[in-house]
């Protein structure tokens, strides 16, 4: 039992996270534009961009506007999905239409956590939208996550689909 | 009125005189007059439209209190509030399979021509708090339970997590143990094949879940780990040790002698899965059944997935001592002690609808032995099939299964499925 107790108290101790915020909206954006972040703006979702956004999530959206920043050609998304139970929120970086950067800010699930690290989300780098809304190239996912990576996936489509109709 | 007009036309043409000398001649006393009495008017237009303006704010300020009041009378009632908070931390889901087997047995062994709503299954969880979380799993197998019915109701799940960090989480309960692939995550659109692959069915056994508390959490580096001790399994030997048969679903178990359970899995690549869990229990028969001893389960799996092609392979071994009661009645025990299985599974996404897939399954319940009762227990199976995701949530599967078992009883043919989660 004390050798249990012991390896439950080191367990504790060891500093990785998963559950938990990464990141804050605020840092990630300033981090990506240098402490000059732009103002944001808003794009509304018409009846057209909520079928397409619909089509995406399999399912309605629970917003109607979103917001984004812009300085020249390069735009950040930040964007909530709910992977099995709770929302994820990532922060994505679009310029000229492809995804530079995609970084989960904050996952509030008590499975599927491995989404959060570098080695998968390095994989939506310099992708684009393909004209059927798809992403043009694969993402391998993580057995055991495949919510939390099909949530990020849709939230990699939508930034970009909204990016093309600025 | 008419002194306030003179008064400011006065002091107009004075002001004029002084500052605009050049221009004054050019615009008249009368016409200056009546410019600024049409200023005025205009100033008493405004005014008046400041006022109504005014006025239109202050109801407008009245109408929005009302809708704040309207609101917080809302949030206030405590009714309405309680339930907005529940559905806030309670969710609902579950699955489904409907499977339709149309086999023929050779060699003695029977036809399956069967339709059978094989999985009707709700979820329940409840957060209590952030760091506290209830989760449960309800099914109804073969859609009717009871005296002399085909079906069973089950509680497969109901545990409570703690968080002890936000990395590690403490688990007491009911719960699913982590060994294999499908134990777990078993939901139709998560896997190929209409019904579950026999490995893992007969050699884990899936679905195998147990009482207990433990741990599991992350650990870095794309490692994480679970660990628990847990009420074991009941072996019997008229049913020849099964370990299938050995499941006491938590119903009234047998708990003289618990069982510990342990998995270290590694994530650490995308598309890439490593595994391997160990299970030990000191006694396989709960002290009941005289000479069965000590039992030892290793189960290793590895699934790579890169673009459409994914490869899944699993391999599981018991050990068991059986050695005492070989020496009593060894026709039953003969061959009980090594139970080991293995399955290979490569699939190719065609598109994000259509999934093709194969499979190859050697399992053994009485691979110590190959003489007596054990002689030919080994069995086979080829698996290959297509699934179709109409929604990514729901699944259509057809698949044929070809069996090569060494005591020559086969049952080949045709597998159809329609399943679901949410």
């Amino acid at each position: 039992m004390k050798a249990l107790l012991l390896i439950i108290s080191l367990l504790c101790l060891q500093t990785a996270f998963a559950k938990g915020v990464y990141q804050t909206p605020e840092s990630f954006l300033k981090s990506n534009f240098n402490d000059q972040v732009p103002v944001s703006k808003t794009i509304w979702l018409n009846k057209e961009r909520k079928q397409v956004i619909s089509d995406i999530l399999q399912h309605t959206p629970r917003f109607i506007r979103v917001k984004y920043w812009q300085q020249g050609e390069k735009t950040a998304w930040i964007l909530h999905e709910v992977g099995k139970e709770k929302p994820i929120t990532v922060g994505i970086i679009i310029e000229n239409s492809s995804i530079k950067k995609l970084k989960v800010l904050e996952f509030r699930e008590s499975r599927g956590w491995e989404v959060k690290h570098e080695f998968f989300t390095h994989q939506f780098n310099e992708l684009m939208l393909t004209p059927e809304q798809m992403l043009n190239g694969t993402v391998d996912g993580i057995s055991g996550a495949t919510l939390s990576v099909r949530a990020l996936k849709k939230m990699a489509r939508i930034s970009l689909y909204l990016e093309q109709q600025l | 009125m008419k002194y306030a007009s003179f008064a400011k036309t006065s002091g107009l043409a004075a002001l004029l005189s002084v500052a605009i000398a050049p221009q004054a001649s050019a615009v008249t006393l009368e016409e200056l007059a009546k410019r600024l009495d049409t200023l005025e008017a205009k100033n008493q237009l405004l005014q008046q439209e400041n006022s109504a303006l005014r006025e239109f704010v202050q109801q407008t300020d009245k109408k929005a209190d009302a809708a704040v009041s309207a609101s917080e009378a809302l949030a206030d009632n405590s009714s309405i509030q309680k339930l907005a908070d529940w559905a806030d931390k309670t969710t609902i889901g579950g699955y489904g399979e409907l499977h339709y087997n149309n086999l023929s047995g050779k060699g003695g062994e029977d036809d399956k021509d069967a339709i059978d709503f094989h999985r009707f299954v709700l979820f329940f969880g409840h957060e209590f708090n952030d760091d506290i979380r209830f989760f449960s799993e309800l099914e109804l197998e073969h859609s009717i339970a009871g005296d002399g019915k085909d079906g069973e109701v089950e509680l497969e799940q109901a545990y409570i997590d703690f968080d002890l960090n936000d990395q590690h989480t403490a688990r007491a309960g009911l719960f699913l143990l982590p060994v294999g692939i499908i134990n777990e995550t078993h939901e139709p659109p998560t896997f190929y094949g209409t019904e579950r692959n026999p490995v893992e069915k007969n050699i884990i056994p899936a679905t195998w879940w147990a009482a207990g508390a433990g741990s599991q959490g992350e650990l870095g580096a794309g490692f994480s780990y679970a660990a628990y001790v847990h009420s074991g399994l009941n072996l019997n030997i008229d049913d020849k040790f099964s370990i299938r048969d050995g499941r006491q679903k938590v119903s009234k178990a047998k708990a003289n002698d618990l069982a510990a359970t342990a998995r270290l899995k590694y994530t650490g690549i995308a598309g890439l899965e490593l595994s391997v869990s160990a299970q030990h229990q000191q006694d396989m028969g709960q002290g009941l059944v005289a000479g069965l001893g000590s039992g030892n389960l290793i189960e290793t799996h590895a699934i790579w997935s890169t673009g459409p092609f994914t490869l899944k392979a699993l391999y599981a071994a018991w050990d068991i001592d059986v050695s005492a009661v070989k020496t009593a009645d060894p026709l039953k025990a003969e061959g009980t002690d090594k139970q080991r299985g293995f399955y290979l599974e490569p699939s190719y996404k065609i598109s994000e609808q259509f999934g093709v897939f194969a499979r190859f399954n050697q399992w053994d319940n009485k691979a110590g032995s190959n003489s007596g009762l054990a002689a030919d227990s080994e069995k086979e199976q080829w698996d290959i099939g297509v699934n179709y995701w109409p929604h990514e949530d729901v699944v259509i599967k057809a698949d044929y299964q070809y069996q090569s078992n060494d005591n020559g009883k086969d049952l080949n043919g045709l597998n159809i499925g329609l399943g679901y989660q949410f």
